[in-house]
Protein backbone atom coordinates (compact mmCIF):
# COMPACT_ATOMS: atom_id res chain seq x y z
CA UNK A 1 0.00 0.00 0.00
CA UNK A 2 1.08 3.59 -0.56
CA UNK A 3 -0.02 6.53 1.60
CA UNK A 4 0.06 9.95 0.61
CA UNK A 5 -0.06 12.39 2.48
CA UNK A 6 -0.91 16.36 1.88
CA UNK A 7 0.80 18.97 3.86
CA UNK A 8 0.72 22.24 3.89
CA UNK A 9 2.63 25.17 4.81
CA UNK A 10 1.02 27.37 7.20
CA UNK A 11 2.23 31.19 9.26
CA UNK A 12 3.18 30.26 12.32
CA UNK A 13 0.24 30.40 14.76
CA UNK A 14 2.13 33.14 16.79
CA UNK A 15 2.33 35.15 13.82
CA UNK A 16 -0.66 37.89 13.33
CA UNK A 17 -2.28 37.14 9.84
CA UNK A 18 -3.13 39.46 7.56
CA UNK A 19 -4.64 40.31 3.77
CA UNK A 20 -2.34 41.89 1.17
CA UNK A 21 -4.19 45.51 0.54
CA UNK A 22 -2.98 45.33 -3.09
CA UNK A 23 -3.97 41.66 -3.46
CA UNK A 24 -6.76 40.28 -1.41
CA UNK A 25 -4.70 37.36 -1.03
CA UNK A 26 -3.36 36.48 2.68
CA UNK A 27 -0.21 38.01 3.25
CA UNK A 28 1.88 34.43 3.89
CA UNK A 29 5.07 36.21 4.71
CA UNK A 30 6.78 35.92 7.76
CA UNK A 31 7.49 32.53 10.36
CA UNK A 32 6.11 29.56 8.71
CA UNK A 33 5.47 25.64 10.15
CA UNK A 34 3.76 23.03 8.86
CA UNK A 35 -0.06 22.79 9.41
CA UNK A 36 -0.90 21.26 12.87
CA UNK A 37 -3.72 19.33 12.02
CA UNK A 38 -1.24 17.53 9.06
CA UNK A 39 0.80 15.98 11.89
CA UNK A 40 -2.26 13.74 12.84
CA UNK A 41 -2.56 12.59 9.00
CA UNK A 42 1.17 11.76 9.13
CA UNK A 43 0.52 9.77 12.54
CA UNK A 44 -2.51 7.79 10.77
CA UNK A 45 -0.50 6.89 8.17
CA UNK A 46 2.80 5.70 10.72
CA UNK A 47 -0.17 3.66 12.45
CA UNK A 48 -1.22 1.96 9.49
CA UNK A 49 2.27 1.20 8.89
CA UNK A 50 3.42 -0.09 11.98
CA UNK A 51 -0.37 -1.86 12.62
CA UNK A 52 0.66 -4.28 10.33
CA UNK A 53 -2.77 -5.37 8.83
CA UNK A 54 -1.93 -3.84 5.49
CA UNK A 55 1.84 -3.57 4.05
CA UNK A 56 2.89 -0.12 3.65
CA UNK A 57 5.29 0.65 1.14
CA UNK A 58 5.96 3.95 1.30
CA UNK A 59 4.39 7.31 2.84
CA UNK A 60 5.13 9.98 0.30
CA UNK A 61 4.65 13.99 1.91
CA UNK A 62 2.91 15.94 -0.93
CA UNK A 63 2.52 20.02 -0.68
CA UNK A 64 1.87 22.70 -3.60
CA UNK A 65 3.47 26.21 -2.18
CA UNK A 66 6.64 28.62 -2.82
CA UNK A 67 9.94 27.52 -1.93
CA UNK A 68 9.64 27.99 1.43
CA UNK A 69 7.19 25.08 1.56
CA UNK A 70 9.88 22.76 1.43
CA UNK A 71 10.69 23.27 5.54
CA UNK A 72 6.96 21.72 5.65
CA UNK A 73 8.07 18.84 3.91
CA UNK A 74 11.51 18.17 6.04
CA UNK A 75 9.24 18.16 8.97
CA UNK A 76 6.53 15.56 7.55
CA UNK A 77 9.65 13.43 6.26
CA UNK A 78 10.88 13.78 10.21
CA UNK A 79 7.44 13.02 11.03
CA UNK A 80 7.36 9.40 9.27
CA UNK A 81 6.98 10.05 5.64
CA UNK A 82 9.83 8.31 3.32
CA UNK A 83 10.32 11.02 0.38
CA UNK A 84 8.23 14.16 -0.56
CA UNK A 85 6.52 15.48 -3.27
CA UNK A 86 6.92 19.05 -3.91
CA UNK A 87 4.49 21.37 -6.84
CA UNK A 88 6.07 24.59 -6.67
CA UNK A 89 5.46 26.75 -9.99
CA UNK A 90 4.40 30.56 -10.28
CA UNK A 91 1.64 29.32 -12.83
CA UNK A 92 -0.29 28.02 -9.33
CA UNK A 93 0.15 31.11 -7.26
CA UNK A 94 -3.46 32.11 -5.69
CA UNK A 95 -5.41 29.35 -7.21
CA UNK A 96 -8.84 29.61 -5.06
CA UNK A 97 -9.98 26.13 -3.30
CA UNK A 98 -10.94 24.68 -6.39
CA UNK A 99 -7.97 24.98 -8.58
CA UNK A 100 -5.66 24.08 -5.49
CA UNK A 101 -7.70 20.68 -5.18
CA UNK A 102 -6.90 20.23 -8.85
CA UNK A 103 -3.30 20.79 -9.00
CA UNK A 104 -2.99 18.34 -5.92
CA UNK A 105 -5.20 16.00 -7.47
CA UNK A 106 -2.86 15.91 -10.80
CA UNK A 107 0.29 15.60 -8.48
CA UNK A 108 -1.01 12.98 -6.73
CA UNK A 109 -1.83 10.94 -9.60
CA UNK A 110 1.92 10.46 -10.84
CA UNK A 111 1.88 8.78 -7.62
CA UNK A 112 -0.89 6.35 -8.18
CA UNK A 113 -1.24 6.20 -4.12
CA UNK A 114 -3.73 3.53 -2.25
CA UNK A 115 -4.65 6.09 0.33
CA UNK A 116 -4.76 9.89 0.62
CA UNK A 117 -4.18 11.62 3.80
CA UNK A 118 -5.05 14.97 5.13
CA UNK A 119 -5.65 16.96 7.80
CA UNK A 120 -9.19 18.04 8.44
CA UNK A 121 -8.51 21.80 8.08
CA UNK A 122 -5.13 24.41 7.22
CA UNK A 123 -4.43 26.52 10.15
CA UNK A 124 -4.87 29.75 7.74
CA UNK A 125 -7.29 29.20 4.96
CA UNK A 126 -9.74 27.82 7.51
CA UNK A 127 -11.12 25.47 4.52
CA UNK A 128 -12.07 22.06 5.63
CA UNK A 129 -13.05 21.17 1.43
CA UNK A 130 -10.04 20.44 0.02
CA UNK A 131 -10.15 16.60 0.66
CA UNK A 132 -13.55 16.78 -1.11
CA UNK A 133 -12.39 18.34 -3.92
CA UNK A 134 -9.16 16.34 -4.27
CA UNK A 135 -11.41 13.13 -4.56
CA UNK A 136 -13.47 14.01 -6.87
CA UNK A 137 -10.55 15.00 -9.49
CA UNK A 138 -9.52 11.39 -8.29
CA UNK A 139 -12.38 9.80 -8.77
CA UNK A 140 -11.94 8.06 -5.56
CA UNK A 141 -14.23 7.74 -2.32
CA UNK A 142 -14.02 10.02 0.53
CA UNK A 143 -14.55 11.20 3.80
CA UNK A 144 -13.95 14.08 5.71
CA UNK A 145 -13.15 14.60 9.85
CA UNK A 146 -12.64 10.70 10.22
CA UNK A 147 -11.16 10.17 14.02
CA UNK A 148 -11.20 6.31 14.12
CA UNK A 149 -9.69 4.16 11.10
CA UNK A 150 -9.09 0.56 10.38
CA UNK A 151 -7.96 -1.42 7.25
CA UNK A 152 -9.62 -4.34 6.51
CA UNK A 153 -9.45 -6.71 3.79
CA UNK A 154 -8.37 -3.77 1.33
CA UNK A 155 -11.11 -1.33 3.07
CA UNK A 156 -11.52 1.11 5.31
CA UNK A 157 -13.98 1.20 8.17
CA UNK A 158 -14.19 4.80 9.38
CA UNK A 159 -15.50 6.93 12.34
CA UNK A 160 -16.59 10.09 12.56
CA UNK A 161 -19.53 12.53 14.24
CA UNK A 162 -21.57 14.34 11.70
CA UNK A 163 -24.97 15.83 11.69
CA UNK A 164 -26.80 13.26 14.28
CA UNK A 165 -24.48 11.51 16.13
CA UNK A 166 -21.30 9.50 14.96
CA UNK A 167 -21.39 7.33 11.57
CA UNK A 168 -19.56 4.13 10.64
CA UNK A 169 -18.14 4.27 6.99
CA UNK A 170 -17.16 1.77 5.15
CA UNK A 171 -14.90 3.18 2.28
CA UNK A 172 -13.03 0.84 -0.50
CA UNK A 173 -9.73 2.05 -1.74
CA UNK A 174 -8.06 3.92 -3.22
CA UNK A 175 -9.81 6.61 -1.03
CA UNK A 176 -9.40 10.06 0.28
CA UNK A 177 -9.05 10.47 4.00
CA UNK A 178 -9.48 13.96 6.25
CA UNK A 179 -8.60 13.17 10.07
CA UNK A 180 -10.29 14.74 12.89
CA UNK A 181 -7.61 16.11 15.40
CA UNK A 182 -9.01 13.61 17.94
CA UNK A 183 -7.84 10.58 15.80
CA UNK A 184 -4.42 10.41 17.54
CA UNK A 185 -1.58 12.44 19.34
CA UNK A 186 0.99 12.81 16.55
CA UNK A 187 4.35 11.78 17.92
CA UNK A 188 7.49 13.73 18.09
CA UNK A 189 10.48 14.05 15.94
CA UNK A 190 13.44 12.01 16.89
CA UNK A 191 16.35 14.83 16.73
CA UNK A 192 18.08 11.69 14.58
CA UNK A 193 15.11 12.10 12.15
CA UNK A 194 14.89 15.76 11.97
CA UNK A 195 18.61 15.73 11.26
CA UNK A 196 17.91 12.95 8.60
CA UNK A 197 15.10 14.72 7.30
CA UNK A 198 16.78 16.92 4.20
CA UNK A 199 18.81 13.75 3.19
CA UNK A 200 15.30 11.70 2.64
CA UNK A 201 14.66 12.05 -1.67
CA UNK A 202 12.40 15.39 -2.63
CA UNK A 203 11.12 15.62 -5.84
CA UNK A 204 10.22 19.13 -6.69
CA UNK A 205 7.93 19.31 -9.92
CA UNK A 206 6.18 22.01 -11.98
CA UNK A 207 2.63 22.14 -13.66
CA UNK A 208 4.01 20.40 -16.84
CA UNK A 209 5.63 17.68 -15.09
CA UNK A 210 2.37 16.38 -13.29
CA UNK A 211 -0.08 17.68 -16.13
CA UNK A 212 -1.57 19.89 -15.03
CA UNK A 213 -3.49 22.77 -17.30
CA UNK A 214 -2.18 25.93 -16.50
CA UNK A 215 -5.26 27.65 -17.51
CA UNK A 216 -7.02 26.14 -14.71
CA UNK A 217 -4.78 27.11 -11.95
CA UNK A 218 -3.96 30.60 -10.54
CA UNK A 219 -5.46 33.48 -9.26
CA UNK A 220 -6.39 34.78 -12.64
CA UNK A 221 -8.11 31.28 -13.55
CA UNK A 222 -9.71 30.57 -10.50
CA UNK A 223 -13.55 30.51 -10.18
CA UNK A 224 -13.35 32.20 -7.29
CA UNK A 225 -12.76 35.37 -6.98
CA UNK A 226 -11.91 37.77 -4.19
CA UNK A 227 -13.00 41.12 -4.63
CA UNK A 228 -12.14 42.98 -1.32
CA UNK A 229 -11.14 42.38 2.21
CA UNK A 230 -13.28 44.75 4.85
CA UNK A 231 -13.28 44.89 8.61
CA UNK A 232 -16.22 42.82 10.36
CA UNK A 233 -19.07 45.18 12.03
CA UNK A 234 -16.95 46.67 15.71
CA UNK A 235 -17.69 44.41 18.80
CA UNK A 236 -17.65 46.36 22.30
CA UNK A 237 -14.37 44.25 23.17
CA UNK A 238 -14.84 42.34 26.49
CA UNK A 239 -13.15 43.05 29.69
CA UNK A 240 -9.65 41.09 30.71
CA UNK A 241 -8.14 39.95 33.90
CA UNK A 242 -4.91 38.79 33.95
CA UNK A 243 -4.85 36.37 37.28
CA UNK A 244 -2.48 37.55 39.06
CA UNK A 245 -4.32 37.13 42.26
CA UNK A 246 -6.95 34.28 42.42
CA UNK A 247 -8.96 35.40 45.23
CA UNK A 248 -9.09 39.17 43.80
CA UNK A 249 -9.84 37.26 40.50
CA UNK A 250 -12.79 35.57 41.80
CA UNK A 251 -14.31 38.21 43.26
CA UNK A 252 -14.19 40.46 40.32
CA UNK A 253 -15.73 37.67 38.36
CA UNK A 254 -18.67 37.44 40.62
CA UNK A 255 -18.72 41.47 41.15
CA UNK A 256 -19.40 40.99 37.58
CA UNK A 257 -21.85 38.32 37.11
CA UNK A 258 -23.90 40.08 40.03
CA UNK A 259 -23.92 43.17 37.94
CA UNK A 260 -25.42 41.72 35.28
CA UNK A 261 -27.85 39.71 37.90
CA UNK A 262 -26.51 36.00 36.86
CA UNK A 263 -25.85 35.00 40.21
CA UNK B 1 -33.59 31.94 -15.50
CA UNK B 2 -31.25 31.89 -12.47
CA UNK B 3 -32.31 29.99 -9.97
CA UNK B 4 -31.14 28.29 -6.99
CA UNK B 5 -30.41 24.53 -5.98
CA UNK B 6 -30.49 24.51 -2.55
CA UNK B 7 -29.68 21.58 -0.85
CA UNK B 8 -31.53 20.02 2.19
CA UNK B 9 -30.18 17.65 4.98
CA UNK B 10 -32.66 15.34 6.31
CA UNK B 11 -32.78 12.71 8.75
CA UNK B 12 -35.58 10.70 10.25
CA UNK B 13 -38.22 12.01 9.25
CA UNK B 14 -37.18 15.94 9.78
CA UNK B 15 -35.31 17.97 7.94
CA UNK B 16 -32.22 19.73 9.38
CA UNK B 17 -32.94 23.42 10.40
CA UNK B 18 -29.98 25.21 8.92
CA UNK B 19 -31.08 23.57 5.53
CA UNK B 20 -34.38 25.64 6.24
CA UNK B 21 -32.39 28.77 6.68
CA UNK B 22 -30.45 27.63 3.43
CA UNK B 23 -34.17 27.14 1.51
CA UNK B 24 -35.62 30.58 3.28
CA UNK B 25 -32.05 32.28 2.46
CA UNK B 26 -32.04 30.68 -1.19
CA UNK B 27 -36.09 31.98 -1.70
CA UNK B 28 -34.71 35.64 -0.74
CA UNK B 29 -31.76 35.51 -3.05
CA UNK B 30 -33.77 33.59 -6.26
CA UNK B 31 -36.13 36.73 -5.95
CA UNK B 32 -33.83 39.31 -6.34
CA UNK B 33 -32.44 37.56 -8.83
CA UNK B 34 -35.67 37.22 -10.95
CA UNK B 35 -35.79 33.31 -10.16
CA UNK B 36 -36.34 30.57 -8.36
CA UNK B 37 -35.08 28.66 -5.56
CA UNK B 38 -35.85 25.11 -5.75
CA UNK B 39 -34.40 22.19 -3.00
CA UNK B 40 -33.12 18.84 -3.58
CA UNK B 41 -33.50 16.28 -0.94
CA UNK B 42 -31.84 12.62 -1.34
CA UNK B 43 -32.59 9.33 0.47
CA UNK B 44 -33.94 6.07 0.49
CA UNK B 45 -37.57 6.45 0.17
CA UNK B 46 -37.87 10.15 0.68
CA UNK B 47 -41.61 11.04 1.42
CA UNK B 48 -42.96 13.54 -0.82
CA UNK B 49 -44.87 14.91 1.77
CA UNK B 50 -41.93 15.78 3.94
CA UNK B 51 -40.13 17.62 0.67
CA UNK B 52 -43.31 19.36 -0.02
CA UNK B 53 -42.82 21.30 3.44
CA UNK B 54 -40.53 23.14 1.93
CA UNK B 55 -42.35 25.32 -0.22
CA UNK B 56 -43.68 26.92 3.23
CA UNK B 57 -39.94 28.32 3.55
CA UNK B 58 -39.86 29.31 -0.20
CA UNK B 59 -38.76 26.88 -2.43
CA UNK B 60 -40.77 26.82 -5.76
CA UNK B 61 -39.98 22.92 -6.43
CA UNK B 62 -38.72 20.29 -4.70
CA UNK B 63 -36.21 17.65 -6.04
CA UNK B 64 -36.22 13.88 -4.65
CA UNK B 65 -33.53 11.81 -5.79
CA UNK B 66 -33.21 7.99 -4.01
CA UNK B 67 -30.04 6.92 -3.19
CA UNK B 68 -27.79 6.34 -0.28
CA UNK B 69 -28.78 9.15 3.03
CA UNK B 70 -25.58 10.42 5.03
CA UNK B 71 -23.07 10.68 2.74
CA UNK B 72 -21.33 13.33 0.42
CA UNK B 73 -21.24 11.73 -3.05
CA UNK B 74 -24.16 10.63 -3.98
CA UNK B 75 -25.46 14.19 -3.76
CA UNK B 76 -22.71 15.84 -5.85
CA UNK B 77 -23.91 13.64 -8.51
CA UNK B 78 -27.85 13.93 -7.99
CA UNK B 79 -27.06 17.74 -8.24
CA UNK B 80 -25.02 17.78 -10.87
CA UNK B 81 -27.28 15.60 -12.60
CA UNK B 82 -30.01 18.61 -11.59
CA UNK B 83 -28.16 21.70 -12.69
CA UNK B 84 -27.14 19.72 -15.73
CA UNK B 85 -31.08 19.11 -16.66
CA UNK B 86 -31.92 22.99 -15.47
CA UNK B 87 -31.10 26.69 -15.35
CA UNK B 88 -28.98 27.20 -12.61
CA UNK B 89 -26.64 29.56 -11.56
CA UNK B 90 -25.96 29.22 -7.85
CA UNK B 91 -25.57 26.38 -5.72
CA UNK B 92 -26.87 27.07 -1.55
CA UNK B 93 -26.08 24.71 1.38
CA UNK B 94 -26.41 25.76 5.12
CA UNK B 95 -23.77 25.13 7.47
CA UNK B 96 -22.53 21.53 8.26
CA UNK B 97 -20.55 18.74 7.61
CA UNK B 98 -22.09 17.16 4.79
CA UNK B 99 -23.19 20.56 3.10
CA UNK B 100 -19.41 21.30 3.10
CA UNK B 101 -17.98 18.17 1.51
CA UNK B 102 -20.83 18.18 -1.23
CA UNK B 103 -20.58 22.00 -2.12
CA UNK B 104 -16.71 20.72 -2.45
CA UNK B 105 -17.23 18.05 -4.71
CA UNK B 106 -19.89 19.61 -6.85
CA UNK B 107 -17.28 22.69 -6.96
CA UNK B 108 -15.06 20.27 -8.83
CA UNK B 109 -17.04 18.34 -10.68
CA UNK B 110 -18.68 21.44 -12.42
CA UNK B 111 -14.93 23.23 -12.13
CA UNK B 112 -17.08 25.69 -10.29
CA UNK B 113 -15.86 28.79 -7.69
CA UNK B 114 -16.58 28.19 -4.22
CA UNK B 115 -17.12 30.02 -1.03
CA UNK B 116 -17.22 28.17 2.05
CA UNK B 117 -18.19 29.70 5.98
CA UNK B 118 -20.38 32.41 4.39
CA UNK B 119 -21.90 34.60 6.23
CA UNK B 120 -24.03 36.72 4.34
CA UNK B 121 -24.99 36.90 0.63
CA UNK B 122 -25.85 39.67 -1.79
CA UNK B 123 -27.54 39.91 -4.95
CA UNK B 124 -25.87 43.36 -6.68
CA UNK B 125 -26.49 43.69 -10.84
CA UNK B 126 -27.70 39.79 -11.34
CA UNK B 127 -24.78 38.37 -9.62
CA UNK B 128 -24.41 37.16 -5.88
CA UNK B 129 -21.77 38.39 -3.72
CA UNK B 130 -20.90 35.88 -0.93
CA UNK B 131 -19.34 37.11 2.29
CA UNK B 132 -16.84 35.16 4.08
CA UNK B 133 -15.20 36.52 7.97
CA UNK B 134 -11.32 35.32 7.21
CA UNK B 135 -8.54 35.78 9.78
CA UNK B 136 -10.70 34.40 12.81
CA UNK B 137 -13.41 36.99 11.93
CA UNK B 138 -10.71 40.02 12.15
CA UNK B 139 -11.99 40.74 8.09
CA UNK B 140 -14.27 40.29 5.68
CA UNK B 141 -13.69 39.08 1.94
CA UNK B 142 -16.34 39.31 -0.91
CA UNK B 143 -16.28 36.38 -2.98
CA UNK B 144 -17.83 36.59 -7.16
CA UNK B 145 -18.34 33.77 -9.27
CA UNK B 146 -16.74 33.42 -13.19
CA UNK B 147 -17.84 30.19 -13.48
CA UNK B 148 -21.38 29.34 -15.22
CA UNK B 149 -22.66 27.83 -11.44
CA UNK B 150 -21.23 29.73 -8.19
CA UNK B 151 -21.14 27.38 -5.14
CA UNK B 152 -22.11 28.82 -1.71
CA UNK B 153 -21.63 27.27 1.35
CA UNK B 154 -22.92 29.16 4.37
CA UNK B 155 -21.55 29.16 8.29
CA UNK B 156 -23.63 27.20 10.47
CA UNK B 157 -26.63 29.43 11.78
CA UNK B 158 -26.40 32.27 9.06
CA UNK B 159 -29.10 31.74 7.65
CA UNK B 160 -32.29 32.61 9.21
CA UNK B 161 -35.52 30.61 8.82
CA UNK B 162 -38.52 33.13 7.16
CA UNK B 163 -41.90 33.04 8.54
CA UNK B 164 -42.72 29.70 6.72
CA UNK B 165 -45.86 31.31 5.42
CA UNK B 166 -45.30 29.51 1.89
CA UNK B 167 -47.68 27.11 0.47
CA UNK B 168 -46.43 22.81 0.08
CA UNK B 169 -44.26 23.17 -3.06
CA UNK B 170 -44.66 20.34 -6.34
CA UNK B 171 -42.34 17.83 -6.17
CA UNK B 172 -40.37 15.69 -8.65
CA UNK B 173 -38.46 12.40 -8.74
CA UNK B 174 -35.08 13.56 -9.94
CA UNK B 175 -33.17 10.13 -11.58
CA UNK B 176 -29.39 10.70 -12.14
CA UNK B 177 -26.61 7.81 -11.87
CA UNK B 178 -24.53 7.34 -8.76
CA UNK B 179 -20.77 7.50 -9.78
CA UNK B 180 -18.58 4.58 -9.34
CA UNK B 181 -16.22 6.19 -6.24
CA UNK B 182 -19.46 7.22 -4.63
CA UNK B 183 -20.58 3.85 -4.56
CA UNK B 184 -17.53 3.07 -2.96
CA UNK B 185 -18.62 4.15 0.49
CA UNK B 186 -21.09 2.22 2.48
CA UNK B 187 -22.96 3.78 5.68
CA UNK B 188 -22.87 1.24 8.19
CA UNK B 189 -24.32 2.65 11.08
CA UNK B 190 -25.57 6.43 11.24
CA UNK B 191 -26.32 9.28 13.94
CA UNK B 192 -24.85 6.55 16.80
CA UNK B 193 -25.25 8.60 19.94
CA UNK B 194 -22.28 8.07 22.65
CA UNK B 195 -22.78 9.04 26.14
CA UNK B 196 -25.36 9.79 28.78
CA UNK B 197 -28.89 11.76 27.21
CA UNK B 198 -28.31 15.35 28.80
CA UNK B 199 -30.29 18.65 27.93
CA UNK B 200 -28.25 21.60 27.73
CA UNK B 201 -30.23 23.43 24.47
CA UNK B 202 -32.90 24.56 27.75
CA UNK B 203 -30.35 25.69 30.26
CA UNK B 204 -29.65 29.28 30.46
CA UNK B 205 -26.56 28.81 32.38
CA UNK B 206 -23.41 26.42 30.43
CA UNK B 207 -20.61 25.89 32.50
CA UNK B 208 -18.91 24.43 29.45
CA UNK B 209 -15.43 22.36 29.20
CA UNK B 210 -12.59 22.40 26.83
CA UNK B 211 -9.52 20.11 26.41
CA UNK B 212 -8.04 22.78 28.55
CA UNK B 213 -9.32 20.78 30.85
CA UNK B 214 -6.32 18.31 30.39
CA UNK B 215 -8.64 15.07 30.87
CA UNK B 216 -11.92 13.59 31.17
CA UNK B 217 -11.71 14.02 35.18
CA UNK B 218 -11.11 17.97 34.47
CA UNK B 219 -15.10 17.89 34.36
CA UNK B 220 -15.54 17.87 37.51
CA UNK B 221 -14.60 21.12 37.97
CA UNK B 222 -17.21 22.29 35.30
CA UNK B 223 -19.50 20.20 37.09
CA UNK B 224 -19.27 21.35 40.59
CA UNK B 225 -19.58 25.25 39.14
CA UNK B 226 -22.49 24.07 37.95
CA UNK B 227 -23.85 22.54 40.67
CA UNK B 228 -23.25 25.82 42.88
CA UNK B 229 -25.01 28.03 40.06
CA UNK B 230 -27.94 25.91 40.15
CA UNK B 231 -30.93 26.05 38.74
CA UNK B 232 -31.35 25.66 35.21
CA UNK B 233 -27.52 25.03 34.94
CA UNK B 234 -25.83 22.81 32.82
CA UNK B 235 -22.26 21.61 31.56
CA UNK B 236 -21.35 21.28 27.60
CA UNK B 237 -18.14 20.38 25.84
CA UNK B 238 -16.57 21.02 22.90
CA UNK B 239 -16.21 18.49 19.51
CA UNK B 240 -12.63 17.91 20.74
CA UNK B 241 -13.23 16.54 23.98
CA UNK B 242 -16.84 14.79 22.91
CA UNK B 243 -14.34 12.99 20.22
CA UNK B 244 -12.05 11.76 23.04
CA UNK B 245 -14.12 10.75 24.82
CA UNK B 246 -14.48 13.07 27.65
CA UNK B 247 -17.91 14.02 27.83
CA UNK B 248 -21.33 12.97 26.11
CA UNK B 249 -22.46 13.45 22.80
CA UNK B 250 -25.30 15.29 23.50
CA UNK B 251 -23.53 18.10 25.49
CA UNK B 252 -21.68 18.87 22.07
CA UNK B 253 -22.12 22.69 21.23
CA UNK B 254 -20.50 23.68 17.61
CA UNK B 255 -20.81 22.75 13.81
CA UNK B 256 -21.90 19.09 14.13
CA UNK B 257 -23.22 19.71 17.83
CA UNK B 258 -26.05 21.95 19.48
CA UNK B 259 -26.77 25.80 19.07
CA UNK B 260 -27.20 27.18 22.15
CA UNK B 261 -27.96 30.95 23.37
CA UNK B 262 -28.50 30.65 27.36
CA UNK B 263 -28.16 34.17 29.79
CA UNK B 264 -24.25 33.32 30.74
CA UNK B 265 -21.97 31.14 28.68
CA UNK B 266 -18.84 30.11 31.10
CA UNK B 267 -16.11 28.83 28.80
CA UNK B 268 -13.28 26.90 30.74
CA UNK B 269 -10.58 25.54 28.86
CA UNK B 270 -12.42 26.08 25.63
CA UNK B 271 -9.54 27.88 22.94
CA UNK B 272 -13.00 29.60 20.53
CA UNK B 273 -12.67 27.63 17.12
CA UNK B 274 -15.08 28.83 14.49
CA UNK B 275 -16.67 25.47 14.83
CA UNK B 276 -17.08 25.98 18.36
CA UNK B 277 -18.14 29.55 18.35
CA UNK B 278 -21.11 29.01 15.48
CA UNK B 279 -22.50 26.83 18.32
CA UNK B 280 -22.72 29.59 21.22
CA UNK B 281 -22.21 32.69 20.28
CA UNK B 282 -25.58 34.47 20.34
CA UNK B 283 -25.38 33.51 24.47
CA UNK B 284 -26.01 36.68 26.20
CA UNK B 285 -22.94 37.00 28.34
CA UNK B 286 -19.64 35.17 27.56
CA UNK B 287 -17.13 34.47 30.56
CA UNK B 288 -13.62 32.61 29.51
CA UNK B 289 -11.40 31.14 31.60
CA UNK B 290 -8.14 30.11 29.67
CA UNK B 291 -4.56 30.27 30.48
CA UNK B 292 -3.62 31.03 26.23
CA UNK B 293 -4.13 35.18 25.88
CA UNK B 294 -4.03 34.46 22.67
CA UNK B 295 -6.67 32.13 22.55
CA UNK B 296 -9.64 33.24 19.86
CA UNK B 297 -11.79 32.90 22.18
CA UNK B 298 -11.01 36.31 23.80
CA UNK B 299 -12.16 37.79 21.25
CA UNK B 300 -15.46 37.47 21.24
CA UNK B 301 -16.02 36.85 25.37
CA UNK B 302 -17.51 40.11 27.43
CA UNK B 303 -15.55 38.75 30.23
CA UNK B 304 -12.07 36.93 29.76
CA UNK B 305 -9.39 35.44 32.27
CA UNK B 306 -6.25 34.94 31.70
CA UNK B 307 -4.90 32.01 34.15
CA UNK B 308 -5.30 29.00 35.02
CA UNK B 309 -8.48 27.28 35.26
CA UNK B 310 -7.23 24.44 37.72
CA UNK B 311 -6.50 27.54 40.55
CA UNK B 312 -9.66 29.68 39.19
CA UNK B 313 -12.25 27.46 39.26
CA UNK B 314 -12.56 25.74 42.67
CA UNK B 315 -12.48 29.16 43.83
CA UNK B 316 -14.87 30.61 41.81
CA UNK B 317 -17.21 27.20 43.07
CA UNK B 318 -16.65 28.42 46.49
CA UNK B 319 -17.44 31.68 45.71
CA UNK B 320 -20.75 31.27 43.69
CA UNK B 321 -21.78 29.06 46.90
CA UNK B 322 -21.01 31.58 49.32
CA UNK B 323 -22.73 34.41 47.06
CA UNK B 324 -25.96 32.15 46.66
CA UNK B 325 -26.20 31.42 50.60
CA UNK B 326 -25.43 35.11 51.32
Amino acid sequence: MKICVLVKEVPDAAVEKRIDPSTGRMDRSGEKNLNPYDTHAIEAAMQIREGGVAPVEEIVAVTMGPESAVRALHKAVSLGADRSVHLSDPAVAGSDVAATGYALAKTLQRESPDLVLLGQQSDDGECYTIGAVVAEHLGMPSLTQVIKMDVADGALRCERQAEYGYDTVQVGLPAVISVGDAINEPRYPSLKAIMGAKKKPLDTVGVGDVGIDASKVGGDNSAAQWVAAKAPPAKAAGEIIEDEDTGETVEKIIAWLDERKLI
Amino acid sequence: MPNILVYALHYEGAINKNSLGAVSEGAKLAAELGGEAHAILLGEGVPHELAATLGKYGAAKVLVAEGPEGLAQPLVDAMAAAISGGDYKYALFGGGLLGFEIGAGLAARLGAGVAMEVTGVRAEGGELIAERPILGDSAISEIKYRSPVGIIIGRLNAFELNDASGADAPVEQLSFELSAHAGQAKMLTRGEQRGADVDIEGASILVAGGRGLGKAEGFQLCEDLAAAFGGNTAVAATRAVVDAGWYPYAAQIGQTGKTVAPKLYLAAGISGAIQHKVGMQSSENIVAINKDSNAPIFEFSDLGIVGDLNKILPKLTEAVKAKKAS
